[in-house]
């Protein structure tokens, strides 16, 4: 019987390997899976389990946890939700989050290894666990300022920081409450979910980074910069003919409202900044040729699509392969194919303003410990040169007098000089064009690079231009900054 | 052992005092889990943890000293074996009455009753049974007179819930249970037991005759087929017990253990072959044939297509246990609560998210050294009713822990069953506690001296003279 036993304890033992090895495929192999898998609650429920980081504009914060009742015990809310919402995004139950929510999940939740040490302490002392906070370079004023003009429109607005690139305004139209998208209420947020969706305007888009519009004559900037980088000056008399013909294709090219830019149909660079003249931008672009005016829209970010700030941004294009007829002619007039975010946009005047050097943009200025002691400080970042300081200059020169005596004259502030370009841009057959506008102040010394768009041209519709519409938002942002 | 080597040896070991370091160190670990979980949990250590420490220690030292003067050879391992898989189950479950209690507090609702204190209350009686048992029980070749009561008792206790009406046998979908004045009572823990006792003075009259051979078959030796009778009679008692009691796991447990010890009586790799057979048999056709069979094996094999559904505790408990992974969250620091029935049959997935995957290969082992004490205790005992009672007793521990750590693994079908010693349950408690008191029982009179022995204890007539 002994021997019968001796199997039976044999065959136990291997009744428990198989017990050993199971749980080791379980517990060691497919736990990863098992554990990010979407019906398994438990990371979700330790997520919310301690009050996640704030994220902190001018010391007030505009979102924050506070403690609920109910089985999650912290809950996220926004102060001034719409105003904030395309740079706090949302961190939601149901949907995927957004924003600075999104960029920066492993600070606000703790987990980040910056971290560690703090963590290590709170797990040691027995405090509660907490996030890290995230404070921004947004200007409070300013967000203001862009968030109140564009009131009732549907577009966005960029301001930054020229020397450094830090973003003081980031505003877009219409918006949306992203604390409705964090209640516990998973019903109430499917429901809200479903509404914005669902909404024609759009509100959950972030038009100012992630909507790329045709730039219009906002691109003349580009353009001149090209000339001038072959050694034109603004003074250099170019032809600014009534109507362009273009090469293979039996329409011309006309200026705003078919006016004529010259009698003499001749303009200095300048002038025809100035005036945004078509005609001499059109001429001008064919002469430089393609490559030439993609190597200098490159050089002010397009075609660039690794920027983060550090939440993504749409990539700014200027087309590949142009041909150098009535596509560059279009193309150096920003029509065409040319497509730019209003982060492109600012960048382009903050490049200027910055003596050609253009700085990487960034939201994030210091990272703080639950306790705010400091864990970073982001450092501003050379993204490249744009343009040499001797071009910015007279760039600089040549948007004063946009500001003075120009299109943009709606843009003028007292004391300030202001430099900026208007852009109207076309974008199809039966649609009112886009309103733009970039500007920096003050001229000599700027503090301050603005992009306004407005949609459609706004309130005004077909009777809008860049310089009616979006200047005088462009005008109130920096003023904020200004503290004027 | 000859006299000459007992005599040099002087007298021989009892082993009591390892019994008395390893209670203690099994306790030691458990008191830390206890003060794992205060942290872990509420972020403080546990204020009552002297009390408890006392206390424990307290109820140890009497089983102690009641097993050195009711069975001073007993085996040195079972008891604190078994001491730590008890504690650790009330720490468990201790660990899930907090989390009950923070989702009642969530919910507005009052704190529910702790259920680590019943347990409790529990656990003293399956030890004053234990300390009981061996102190009537001195020999355990008593119980081979009780051989046909067992086998009424047993047969009773397993089909009584078969025959009840479901409001008083039915809990969750399997009808194993008596429930009377608020009280319930699973019956077939007790059955387990009685027939196991029964099973080994059944095959100690009847070993030679199902032993006897008529012809050869693939190599096989088949049995008479008149010796059939008493297998296929277990059988149709295991498919009564699938069928009208909707309990997978008990009668795979029953069929095993029944199995395990005919062959082991008969050593007849025939009688194994037999066994199988009829179990493959009469579990695919029920698979074919009850809708509840079939539902419990596709959950098996498709969970992840029903997993807000009828898989939801099965998928539920992987969850636990893959987010436990290797080491776990610590214990307080998991989610056990989301798996339904944590603290009965899937307390393996509250172990393994917690304590991780060591948590658990380390329970794995202490149960699987229980289960070899027990059939080592079989090998060397010298009469043939003690090696048959506990290879059943031991085997069935191995089944059971079998059939439910892989059904909560996935390793095989689900079933309800608990896990000995560690599940919340008071049926279940006792009568672990009873079988661990005949495995000492049986422990004491195989490592007694020979001598000894045979001055206590007539010698048994039938193994003791012929070899095998």
């Amino acid at each position: 019987m002994n021997r019968a036993v001796r199997r039976l304890s044999v065959a136990c033992l291997l009744l428990f390997f198989a017990l050993i090895a199971n749980a080791n495929i379980l517990q060691v192999v497919d736990a990863k899976s098992l554990r990010n898998n979407p019906h398994n609650s438990r990371v979700l429920l330790r997520t919310y389990s301690r009050p996640r980081g704030q994220i902190v504009i001018g010391g007030a914060a505009v979102a924050t946890s506070v403690k609920t009742q109910d089985r999650l015990k912290y809950q996220r809310v926004y102060v001034q939700g719409p105003e904030y919402a395309p740079i706090t995004g949302y961190y939601s139950l149901t949907e995927a989050a957004t924003g600075i929510e999104r960029a920066e999940q492993s600070v606000l939740s703790g987990e980040d290894d910056r971290l560690f040490v703090r963590r290590l302490q709170d797990l040691l002392t027995g405090r509660t666990i907490s996030g890290g906070n995230v404070v921004l370079t947004i200007d409070a004023a300013a967000q203001d300022a862009a968030y109140a003009g564009l009131k009732g429109q549907a577009g966005a607005v960029v301001a930054l920081d020229p020397r450094t690139g830090k973003i003081l305004a980031l505003a877009t139209s219409p918006s949306y409450d992203p604390s409705r998208l964090t209640s516990h209420d998973t019903a109430s947020v499917a429901a809200a979910w479903k509404q914005l969706n669902a909404d024609p305007l759009h509100p959950l888009v972030d038009r100012a980074l992630s909507s790329t519009y045709p730039p219009g004559s906002l691109f003349k900037i580009v353009t001149s910069a090209a000339a001038l980088g072959t050694g034109d000056t603004p003074s250099t008399v170019i032809p600014a003919p009534h109507q362009l013909a273009l090469p293979q294709t039996s329409n011309p090219l006309n200026n705003f409202g078919n006016e004529v830019c010259a009698k003499s149909g001749q303009l200095t660079l300048a002038d025809a900044l100035r005036i945004s003249c078509n005609t001499a931008f059109g001429a001008l672009g064919l002469k430089l040729g393609p490559a030439a005016l993609k190597t200098q829209a490159e050089a002010f970010g397009l075609n660039d699509s690794s920027l983060t700030v550090p939440i993504p941004t749409a990539t700014s294009v200027f087309p590949a392969n142009l041909l150098p007829n009535w596509q560059t002619a279009q193309a150096a007039i920003g029509q065409f194919d040319v497509r730019i975010t209003p982060l492109q946009a600012a960048m382009i005047a903050s490049a200027v303003a910055n003596k050609g050097t253009l700085m990487k943009p960034y939201l994030v200025d210091q990272i703080l410990g639950p306790d705010l002691t400091q864990i970073s400080q982001t450092k501003p970042q050379t993204l490249r040169q744009a343009i040499n300081p001797q071009v910015a200059a007279q760039l600089t020169q040549m948007m004063v007098g946009v500001v003075d005596r120009g299109t943009g004259t709606a843009a003028q502030i007292s004391g300030v000089q202001v430099a900026g370009k208007t852009g109207t841009a076309q974008h199809g057959p039966d649609t009112t064009p886009h309103a733009w506008f970039i500007a920096f102040a003050p001229a000599q010394n700027p503090v301050v690079a603005v992009a306004v768009l407005v949609e459609n041209g706004g309130a005004l519709g077909s009777e809008a231009t860049g310089g009616k519409v979006a200047a005088p938002i462009a005008a109130q942002v920096i003023k904020a900054v200004l503290h004027r | 052992m000859t006299a000459v080597a007992a005599g040099s040896l002087g007298p021989a070991r009892t082993g009591r005092r390892p019994e008395a370091l390893m209670l203690a160190l099994g306790l030691l670990v458990d008191l830390a889990a206890y003060v794992a979980v205060g942290v872990g949990h509420d972020k403080s250590f546990p204020p009552s943890i002297g009390a408890y420490a006392g206390g424990f220690a307290a109820l140890y030292l009497a089983a102690h000293l009641a097993v050195r003067r009711l069975a001073p050879y007993a085996d040195p391992l079972l008891l604190p074996l078994v001491a730590f898989l008890n504690g650790l189950g009330l720490v468990l479950i201790h660990r899930l009455d907090l989390a009950g209690a923070d989702r009642a507090r969530q919910a507005g609702r009052p704190a529910p009753h702790g259920d680590a204190h019943v347990q409790f209350i529990w656990m003293l009686l399956g030890l004053a049974l234990f300390v009981v048992l061996l102190g009537v029980v001195r020999d355990h070749r008593t119980l081979q007179r009780y051989t046909y009561t067992a086998m009424a008792g047993g047969i009773a206790l397993l089909l009584v819930p078969a025959v009840l009406p479901a409001s008083y046998s039915q809990v969750n979908g399997a009808k194993i249970w008596i429930r009377l004045a608020g009280l319930s009572f699973q019956p077939s823990e007790v059955a387990k037991i009685l027939l196991i006792v029964f099973f080994a003075g059944y095959f100690v009259a009847k070993r030679d005759v199902l032993s006897l051979a008529s012809r050869r078959f693939f190599g096989l030796n088949l049995p008479r087929g008149r010796d059939l009778g008493p297998v296929l009679v277990a059988w149709l008692l295991m498919l009564a017990v699938l069928i009208f009691e909707r309990d997978l796991g008990t009668s795979l447990l029953f069929f095993g253990i029944f199995t395990a010890m005919l062959y082991v009586a008969t050593e007849r790799t025939s009688w194994l072959v037999i066994g199988i057979v009829l179990f493959c048999v009469g579990s695919y056709t029920a698979y074919r044939l009850f809708s509840h069979v079939h539902e419990r094996v596709d959950i098996w094999l498709h969970p992840w297509s029903q997993s807000q559904g009828h898989a939801y505790q099965l998928v539920q408990g992987l969850f636990g246990l893959g987010t436990g992974g290797v080491l776990g969250t610590g214990l307080g620091l998991g989610r056990p609560d989301l798996v339904p029935f944590a603290k009965t049959d899937f307390i393996t997935a509250t172990l393994g998210e917690e304590l991780g995957l060591a948590g658990l290969m380390a329970v794995l082992v202490v149960y699987g050294l229980v289960v070899q004490r027990g059939l080592r205790t079989a090998v060397s005992v010298r009469d043939t009713f003690g090696k048959l009672l506990v290879t059943g007793l031991a085997f069935s521990l191995a089944l059971q822990v079998f059939v439910v750590v892989g059904g909560v693994t996935r390793l095989i079908p689900l079933t309800g069953m608990t896990l000995p010693f560690i599940s919340y349950g008071g049926s279940s408690l006792v009568a672990n506690w009873v079988i661990v008191a005949l495995m000492m029982r049986v422990s004491d009179a195989a490592r007694r001296p020979v001598q000894q022995a045979a001055v206590r204890a007539p010698a048994n007539d039938e193994t003791q003279v012929i070899p095998t």
